[in-house]
């Protein structure tokens, strides 16, 4: 460098800059992970499928982890061994395809085998059908609540019509021409019975929602027009929150209802308990 | 087929000189520039609103007189255009660059201030700020902000930092500067257009920022304008007039950023100087030539798709609305709309548009490592085709930010595949920077710090995408604060840095002054500490479920532990944000004070630096340069200095067949 | 390398940039009537009804309007080559023709609007039941339509400027590049709008 630094003090920023990317990009991010790992961290899980999901995830994290404490060490290292000091000169060392060739190649097959292994997952949680015993919800959001609707006696849901939509008398739309809808029931929270698959019916009446219930690993997007399926199997009792994962507007901060994992005798006394929606006021 | 050399001839085959006068249709000028490559002339014409110049074909003319004695007449003459011509509407792909440049800062101020603003209401929900509310009355009840507020600032930070300042100080800027520059042409082919692609963003910009003063403010639906919250003005008070605003800012800017692909294109192809090849051609060019292509293909997608949601918000159509929707208490008489279509039209340009702000920057990355590291770019063929195929391939994974949006499962895995094929390029990129620094003479300049510090922000960046896609870890991830954290350290820390290195590299070329060095380490180590500070925590927020766009964490039980993480990240943002102040400090202190820079400060290879700095009107003088070499000629065995430029007509010494000479 | 097609100092597709920018253009244009004709599509396959077009449209006409746009092609072509040959008062007639055959059907364009307008046809709603079906046509027809107007205007000035002798030949090429474009736009709109 014609006006540059003097020359010692490449060497100085070199071990600095070295020091910082191995103390705190690597211990630094290796130790937060750490420590987060008991503190902000994915919520204790309490459904089925989620095991598959969390497996998947720390393996990701695995291999991502490997890469980026490797990459990482070796740049600090060529940082603090290749500063600009003393006599010498840089090597010519344009290319070597064999090198490269290895470092595209390995990559990618650890990508192929990452991309076996998630759609093995994805096939698992997505691809399959819910089993015909599944308690059958109907979750609708608005802006900016979730309303649960459950089938009722008949095992039928009725026709809903936004145009029939009252906030205290009829906040689902119920059509009360459709036989079918005498008898639906309406809740704010979601009831399940533990370890029997819930199958979600999702609508939505205005804009896009995004159901997400993180203890499950459940997130699909309510869809305005159209009515999109999931379905997840709770393995723990409990209560477990409902929050919206699509910007919706004002409210989407507080969009907020639970899921409530019973045993079945406390559902059956819990929906036994419920008034059919239409002409309950409520 | 002879080329160059060649003397040009007018309508009727009389020979043309320089300073030559020439009637061209119903003009009549002098004769500036003479480029007999192309068979075309610059003519200067003197109007009645004083002097302009013109570029035509040789043959589209006449000569009246012949030219005077060469030496009356210099290869440049900026001193015959007035100041308007030469700052203000001025074609001098220079000029248009440093407009550019000027004008994205800006923006980042504007845009870093808002982030600031996130970062407030994030850290200490609820809390009154007396100076905030002074300054924007309408975002804040009784001193604190209010949700909707929040929504308009998010959305502006992410549109003005995505469009408006890395996508136009990387194509518009850089890329104005350095593609004639690095290629050695005298400029752009259309200068014109040029021109006005810099005149229609100002517009934009203007448009855009009006939208926070118009009633129900800014727009309030994320940068990603989901319809039908974006389309229907009853749903949200963001989603009023501010919602317009925004669609009609950024179908201009669209249309700015088209005209300069087209040029950006056509220059590279066509005007390359004699020797400069494709595989020649500095990394830079290659990526922003890349991000030109994905530019001219994308954006249109883009513009279709924000035509016809204006039209549903401004004339009742309903494209992206379907039956039945009830907001606000009523059903609304759209019918028959689709509102994943947007998604896909949005997404189809969504994704090219990130990699259109990282490869430019990856370009330079690359081009200044090998400066500053005295040492060849390792894998310049790999360099150059994994550019091309993460260009390819950015085309056919937009549907990874859908996987929670209902698509069919099949179609998701499909997406999965190409989305983590495009890590395969990313990583035989990663490698040959590292490959680089091996056995380099590293240089610690400022720039060279920030490049270094790009290829760490991009693999943490780039690594967390490999979480995101994957379908099954997306569905717990989409729309948390861990894709938040993905995007902010491979957009607004890594290109963001790659900016930085560029700019501490080519503002010598750009103003003739060097930038203050020491503060330029300084706002390296506080910038790099600090982003790291502010962005990795985020990760946690996300694995804990934190959901984005969120004006606060506390209705939910499962995130009221993350308020300490949150007033970290906060604590860090500010003190990144005052980072910056000490380069906006330091940019404008260089400008008028800086030290006087040499032609060749980095004694670089590139074609620039043969340029005088800054280069005058037309760049070159009488000539082009010609190009004998690759642009990574440093130390090369047996030749005294430790670079050759691109110019440099001595053999590559035996035995060291480089990725660019002759035979390549 | 030097000499090569690729290897700088010369156009590696031996055209001028003016051309090749004007294909640049035309490939980003393209995909603008794409993104149109792509959102219209999925409309109408989401939406499984639509009306019948050949009750609403007078196809006859429509045939027609397509006719005399393919014929404007060819004077355009006839021109172009009466360009290359250097027959000035040829080019001029032709382009003159050329544009004549644009406001032709620039006007039975405007007659169809009107008739559909008349019918009670709004960009919004329509008679015929679904809101989309004029909204696309509206949207579809008048991009394109301004793409003609756009199109008849340049072809005015390039004859303008070919008669004073400021121009080359391969500018009226350029001119008819855009024109053949506009062409080209319209059967995929005459098919996918008004036959499919
Ligand atoms: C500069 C911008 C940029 C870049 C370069 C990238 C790069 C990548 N992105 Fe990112 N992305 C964004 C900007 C960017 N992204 C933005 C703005 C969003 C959010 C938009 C919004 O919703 O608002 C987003 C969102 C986003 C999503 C959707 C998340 C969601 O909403 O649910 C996904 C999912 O697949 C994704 C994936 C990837 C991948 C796989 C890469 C890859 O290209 C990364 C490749 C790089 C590496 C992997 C590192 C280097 C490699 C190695 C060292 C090799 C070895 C590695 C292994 C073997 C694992 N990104
Ligand atoms: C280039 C892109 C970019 C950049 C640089 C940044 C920079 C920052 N961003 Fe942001 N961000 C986005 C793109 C970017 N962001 C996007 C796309 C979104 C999503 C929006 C949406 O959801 O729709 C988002 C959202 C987003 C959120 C999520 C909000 C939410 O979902 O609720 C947060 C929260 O902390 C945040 C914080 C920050 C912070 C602290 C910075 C800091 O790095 C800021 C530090 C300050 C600067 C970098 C300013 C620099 C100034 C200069 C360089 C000027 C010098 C001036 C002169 C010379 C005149 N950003
Ligand atoms: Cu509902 Cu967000
Ligand atoms: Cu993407």
């Amino acid at each position: 460098m014609a006006n540059g630094p003097p020359r010692d003090s490449a060497r100085t920023t070199g071990l600095l800059l070295g020091g910082l990317i191995l103390g705190m990009v690597v211990l630094g991010g290796v130790a937060l992970t750490i420590y987060a790992r008991g503190r902000w961290w994915l919520p204790p899980l309490a459904s089925a499928h989620g095991e598959a999901i969390d497996r998947l995830f720390y393996a990701t994290l695995a291999v991502t982890g490997v890469v980026f404490v490797g990459v990482h060490v070796l740049l600090a290292l060529f940082v603090m061994r290749y500063a600009a000091a003393g006599e010498g000169r840089a090597l010519y060392w344009p290319d070597h395809r064999r090198l490269e060739l290895t470092y595209t190649i390995v990559p990618a097959v650890a990508l192929a085998i990452m991309v076996a292994l998630s759609g093995v997952v994805w096939a698992r949680v997505r691809l399959t059908a819910p089993p015909a015993d599944s308690l059958d919800v109907d979750v609708r959001a608005e802006q900016f609540a979730w309303l649960v609707r459950y089938p009722g006696p008949d095992g039928r849901f009725g026709r809903t019509d936004p145009r029939r939509i009252d906030h205290r008398t009829n906040p689902m739309g119920l059509d009360p021409s459709d036989p079918a809808a005498a008898d639906d029931i309406v809740s704010r929270d979601l009831h399940a019975v533990v370890g029997r698959p819930v199958r979600v019916r999702l609508r939505s009446t205005g804009v896009i929602h995004s159901l997400f219930i993180p203890a499950f690993r459940v997130k699909q997007d309510a869809v305005p027009g159209v009515t999109l399926e999931t379905w997840f199997t709770p393995t723990r009792e409990g209560e477990f929150e409902i929050a919206c994962a699509e910007l919706c507007g004002l409210g989407h901060y507080a969009m907020r209802s639970k899921v409530i994992v019973q045993s079945q005798q406390a559902f059956d006394a819990w929906l036994g308990e419920q008034k059919p929606s239409l002409g309950s006021g409520q | 087929m002879p080329h160059g050399g060649a003397q040009m001839r007018d309508r009727h085959g009389r020979p043309i000189g320089p300073g030559a006068r020439v009637r061209s249709g119903e003009d009549l000028g002098t004769v500036g520039r003479l480029e007999p490559e192309y068979g075309t002339l610059t003519i200067i014409v003197e109007g009645r609103t004083g002097k302009s110049e013109k570029m035509v074909r040789a043959s589209a003319v006449e000569v009246i007189e012949e030219a005077p004695p060469p030496q009356a007449h210099p290869a440049t003459h900026e001193h015959e255009l007035g100041f308007v011509q030469r700052y203000i509407f001025s074609q001098d792909h220079k000029i248009i660059g440093i407009q550019y440049l000027f004008t994205s800062l800006l923006m980042a101020a504007v845009g870093g201030v808002l982030a600031m603003l996130i970062r407030m209401q994030l850290g200490w929900p609820g809390t009154k700020w007396g100076l905030a509310a002074a300054l924007f009355p309408g975002g804040f009840a009784g001193g604190q902000m209010k949700p909707d507020f929040y929504l308009a600032v998010v959305t502006m930070h992410g549109t003005i930092m995505i469009f408006f300042v890395l996508t136009t100080i990387l194509s518009g800027g850089f890329g104005n500067f350095l593609i004639p520059l690095q290629i050695g042409a005298r400029d752009m082919a259309f200068p014109w257009l040029n021109m006005m692609s810099y005149w229609l963003l100002v517009p934009a910009v203007i448009v855009l920022l009006a939208s926070f003063f118009v009633s129900g403010g800014a727009a309030g639906g994320g940068w990603t304008a989901y319809p039908p919250l974006s389309a229907i003005p009853a749903a949200a008070p963001g989603s009023g007039l501010g919602q317009t605003l925004w669609l009609i800012a950024l179908a201009i800017l669209i249309v700015a950023l088209l005209f300069g692909s087209l040029n950006y294109i056509t220059t590279v192809l066509q005007l390359r100087t004699r020797g400069m090849s494709m595989m020649r051609l500095p990394l830079t060019i290659w990526g922003l030539f890349v991000t030109a292509i994905l530019m001219l293909l994308s954006f249109p997608v883009l513009f279709a798709a924000a035509i016809m949601l204006l039209f549903d918000r401004l004339a009742g159509t309903s494209f992206f609305v379907p039956s039945g929707v009830w907001v606000g208490g009523r059903v609304l008489e759209h019918a028959g709309g689709n509102p994943l279509l947007w998604q896909h039209l949005f997404w189809f340009l969504g994704h090219p548009e990130v990699y259109v702000l990282i490869l430019p920057a990856m370009g330079m990355v690359s081009d200044i490592m090998s400066a500053h590291g005295r040492k060849p770019i390792f894998g310049y063929h790999f360099m150059v085709g994994s550019i091309v195929a993460i260009g390819l391939l950015s085309f056919l994974v937009w549907g990874h930010h859908m996987y929670t949006s209902g698509m069919h499962p099949l179609v998701a895995m499909g997406f999965m595949t190409t989305t983590l094929a495009i890590a395969v390029p990313s990583a035989v990129k990663t490698f040959n920077w590292l490959a680089t620094l091996w056995r380099a003479r590293i240089h610690f300049t400022a720039a060279m710090l920030f490049a270094i510090g790009f290829v760490s922000l991009f693999v943490t960046g780039g690594l967390t995408g490999v979480f995101l896609a994957q379908p099954p870890v997306d569905i717990y991830m989409q729309d948390t604060f861990f894709v938040v954290a993905h995007f902010h350290f491979v957009m607004a820390s890594a290109s963001l840095f790659g900016v930085f290195a560029g700019i501490y590299h080519w503002f010598p070329k750009m103003f003739g002054r060097m930038m203050h060095e020491g503060l330029g380490k300084i706002h390296f180590w506080l910038s790099f500490v600090g982003i790291y500070a502010t962005f990795f925590p985020m990760h946690f927020l996300g694995f804990a479920g934190a959901p984005r766009r969120y004006y606060a964490v506390s209705p939910f039980e499962f995130l009221r532990d993350l308020q300490p993480l949150n007033v970290f990240v906060s604590l860090a943002a500010f003190g990144l944000g005052a980072a910056q102040l000490l380069f906006a400090a330091n940019f404008v202190y260089s400008l008028f004070r800086g030290r006087r820079a040499e032609r060749n400060p980095w004694r670089a290879t590139t074609l620039e630096w043969e340029a005088p700095s800054p280069p005058p009107h037309g760049n070159w003088g009488e000539t082009l340069p010609v190009v004998h070499r690759w642009a990574y000629d440093y130390s090369v065995p047996g030749v005294v200095e430790d670079y050759l430029p691109q110019t440099a007509a001595a053999p590559v010494p035996a035995g060291t067949s480089g990725g660019g000479g002759d035979s390549a | 390398m030097l000499a090569s097609d690729w290897g700088g100092g010369r156009s590696p597709f031996g055209v001028g940039w003016p051309k090749l920018m004007m294909w640049l253009f035309l490939i980003q244009d393209t995909l603008t009537f794409a993104g149109l004709l792509t959102g219209y599509g999925v409309i109408r396959l989401s939406l499984g009804r639509w009306p019948v077009q050949g009750e609403v449209f007078n196809l006859y006409l429509v045939g027609f309007m397509t006719f005399i746009l393919i014929c404007s092609s060819a004077t355009m072509a006839v021109a172009v080559a009466a360009a290359r040959r250097g027959e000035g008062a040829t080019v001029i007639r032709f382009l003159l023709l050329t544009v004549l055959g644009g406001l032709a059907f620039l006007g039975m364009q405007a007659y169809e609007w009107t008739h559909v307008i008349g019918e009670g046809a709004r960009l919004f709603t329509n008679p015929w039941g679904v809101p989309l079906f004029s909204a696309s046509f509206f949207i579809i027809t008048g991009f394109h339509g301004a793409h003609v107007s756009a199109g008849v205007i340049y072809l005015l000035i390039t004859a303008r400027r070919w008669a004073r002798g400021r121009i080359q030949p391969e500018s009226v090429e350029i001119a008819g590049l855009y024109w053949h474009f506009v062409d080209l736009v319209w059967v995929f709109i005459f098919t996918l709008l008004y036959l499919l």
